[in-house]
């Protein structure tokens, strides 16, 4: 069974059609990623998986569950969490607060007012990991919006995966660091990468070849091509609506 | 809420338990021997009991304000009806042990706070949920509503609320428990003390408890929350809850030392003094408001001794602190707190006293001048006492001195900033 399979996924703000019929299926434990232009509906497309806009038409399914048109925290806690393309963190927490906050979800302790947080130690577990995974321990106490931005990014991915869970979205994970933070960043998302399913939009070529086993272009609303990095690469729609001169 | 209100110093580390702990012992040290110093002082005991009352009520707002992120203009609903629930509670005390059985012959008048509280939580949870949905202006708004109309119902219902002129009790009945007589308000300190420090215990906790986190991380990012599983709604509405059971507990309090409540006490004014104490003592830090209450609660009462402009005073520091100091008393501690802890107070301090002279001179400033406008206008005396010195509104001096000294506060704030920007 596929990790999560669109069918005829539509959005429509009003007479703008930004998503306009999009059937996609991705494989268990499949690093897919979502390139297109800047307003082909990439960041709408995640929130339409996320819960964060209920689609208009189509269905959504998470490892053969319907998600569509629940809202965010009931598919997070059906195992699909993603990123954001802004960071989207709580600026006065502490970078492991921050963490913390999102594995009590998992730990079922986020209403507990009988007992301090200290104590919910499957959480705290869970945070300590996810705070050395992202390279982070020597932050962990300052203030999440007091962060530099790499830092801030690295943070958003923790958050997305300390809940452990299966299905990930990242939305631009790289976007706007330099060439050594890109590596590191790379580096963290094929950990992340380990034991789940992957969907990324990315604007940076170089990371999207790097790390994903199928790449899915959106142009406008529709899929054009769906295939791995090679037959994209080689894909004339894809030349000539995405790529252009760049690949030709 | 804005950053900059918020911003708080929070690094909590795990080894900082002991001095944590400290805090405490200093907390019931104070509330220990404070009755020593003002033996006899009946009065001072008056104002201390009604500090404490405020102390929890501030506190209990900012659970919703300052941890959680909500405004409310309505939070002496709780407070008030938290307030009746004992006052009705202590009547029926009253009744039964005059009668010499049922239920409440057996409750002692120490335990209505507790009463308070749960009614407190009670009306929250009954109310809450649709109050909920969102916070900023909505919630603010609706909260004003249903003060207000609260307010209103407690003229309705004269039975309840006593009408205009309120219900009283007497809290000399019941069970008698410690040996604590609890008819001069020098005993009913020791009521007020204990159940403040409990209050502030429980409410401190509750900060440290992942719900704690959750309302702080609702506050900063309500959107966020939603994608790591928790929708923001059912976690203000847990706040809400928790801040009326508190704001119920002072209410109970308060039952207990006025032995009278009026529907006054529901409606807008209560709620402002409450947001006026955690305000003017910080909403980002923990203790800022129980600084907010004290200095508010005595300026309220002390003031008007000396001055027939005292409610002025007491908006002008409210404005102040909003518009120049938005981190409130509290912040302000916290920062030399901090500083001292880095070791950086040497560097920082002159800077912080130089500004602290210019807001001083400016403040004496303001006072003189307000005292002469109020002299000149409508006062019944000659001149205008200040500090002990006398001013004419009728000559020149006295405006001469208000000039000299807002301009010499504005030059030495000036060369502060300066000197500041230096360090930077």
């Amino acid at each position: 069974m596929s990790a999560l399979s669109i069918k005829g996924l539509t959005k429509s703000f009003g007479p703008a059609e930004v998503i306009c019929g999009v059937d996609l299926d991705v494989a268990d434990n499949e690093v897919h990623a979502v390139i297109g232009p800047n307003g082909a509906g990439k960041s709408t497309f995640f929130n339409l998986l996320s819960g964060a806009f209920a689609p208009t038409s189509g269905e959504i399914y998470l490892h053969g569950d319907k998600i569509n048109g629940l809202s965010p925290d009931k598919i997070q806690q059906r195992g699909l969490s993603r990123s954001f393309q802004v960071s989207n963190v709580f600026g006065n927490l502490s970078v492991f607060e921050n963490l913390r906050c999102a594995c009590f979800k998992q730990a079922h302790a986020g209403y507990v007012f009988w007992r301090p947080a200290a104590r919910v130690r499957e959480a705290n577990r869970r945070a300590e990991e996810v705070l050395e995974m992202i390279g982070l321990q020597a932050l962990r106490d300052v203030p999440a919006g007091a962060l530099p931005y790499a830092s801030q990014r690295a943070l958003e991915i923790g958050m997305t995966i300390a809940c452990d869970a299966k299905v990930v979205l990242l939305d631009e994970p790289t976007a706007g660091m330099s060439n050594t933070e890109t590596t590191q960043a790379i580096n963290l998302i094929r950990q992340v990468a380990e034991g789940r399913t992957l969907m990324i939009v990315e604007h940076d070529m170089g990371v999207v070849f790097e790390l994903a086993d199928r790449i899915s272009v959106l142009v406008y609303g529709k899929i054009i091509a769906t295939g791995t990095p090679e037959e994209i690469r080689n894909d004339p729609r894809v030349k000539e609506a995405y790529l252009g001169e760049e690949a030709a | 809420m804005s950053q900059d209100i918020i911003a708080p110093m929070q690094r909590t580390k795990s080894r900082t338990s002991l001095r944590g702990l400290v805090a405490w012992v200093v907390f019931a040290a104070v509330l220990l021997l404070l009755p020593v110093f003002f033996q006899g002082n009946s009065t001072a005991f008056t104002l201390l009991n009604v500090i404490g009352i405020n102390i929890v009520f501030a506190l209990s707002y900012n659970m919703l304000l300052g941890q959680g992120g909500m405004l409310s203009f309505g939070h002496a609903v709780f407070f008030g009806l938290g307030s009746y629930a004992a006052m009705h509670a202590m009547i029926a005390i009253d009744e039964a042990s005059y009668a010499g059985e049922g239920f409440w012959a057996h409750v002692p008048v120490l335990g209505m706070p507790l009463v308070g509280m749960i009614a407190g939580g009670l009306v929250a949870l009954v109310l809450g949920w649709p109050f909920c949905r969102r916070a900023g202006t909505a919630f603010a708004m609706i909260t004003l509503g249903l003060g207000e109309m609260v307010a209103a119902a407690g003229q309705m219902f004269p039975s309840l609320f006593g009408g205009e002129a309120g219900i009283y009790g007497n809290r000399m009945v019941g069970p008698q428990w410690f040996g604590l007589e609890l008819a001069q308000s020098s005993d009913v300190y020791w009521f007020i003390a204990f159940w403040t420090f409990a209050g502030v215990f429980a409410m401190w906790a509750f900060t440290r408890t992942p719900l704690g986190r959750m309302s702080n991380a609702v506050r900063d990012n309500p959107d966020r929350l939603q994608f790591i599983g928790y929708p923001p709604r059912n976690v203000r509405f847990m706040i809400f809850i928790a801040a009326g059971s508190f704001g119920g507990l002072a209410g109970g309090m308060a039952a207990v030392n006025y032995e009278i409540i009026t529907p006054e006490a529901l409606g807008l004014i209560p709620s402002g003094l409450a947001l006026l104490m955690a305000a003017v003592g910080g909403l980002g830090v923990f203790y800022g408001p129980i600084v907010g209450a004290v200095v508010v609660t005595l300026m309220n009462s002390m003031l008007s001794d000396y001055t027939d402009a005292s409610i002025l005073y007491v908006g002008l520091v409210f404005l102040a602190i909003v518009m120049f100091a938005p981190r409130g008393l509290g912040g302000g501690i916290e920062q030399v707190r901090v500083a001292w802890r880095d070791g950086d107070l040497g560097r920082r301090l002159p800077g912080w006293l130089s500004g602290a002279v210019a807001v001083g001179l400016i403040i004496v400033g303001l006072v003189v001048l307000i005292e002469l406008a109020f002299q000149a206008t409508h006062g019944s005396d000659e001149f205008a006492h200040v500090f002990g010195v006398d001013f004419d509104a009728a000559g020149p001096w006295g405006w001469l001195t208000v000039v000299v000294l807002l301009v010499a506060g504005g030059l030495i704030k000036r060369a502060t900033n300066k000197l500041r920007e230096d360090q930077a």
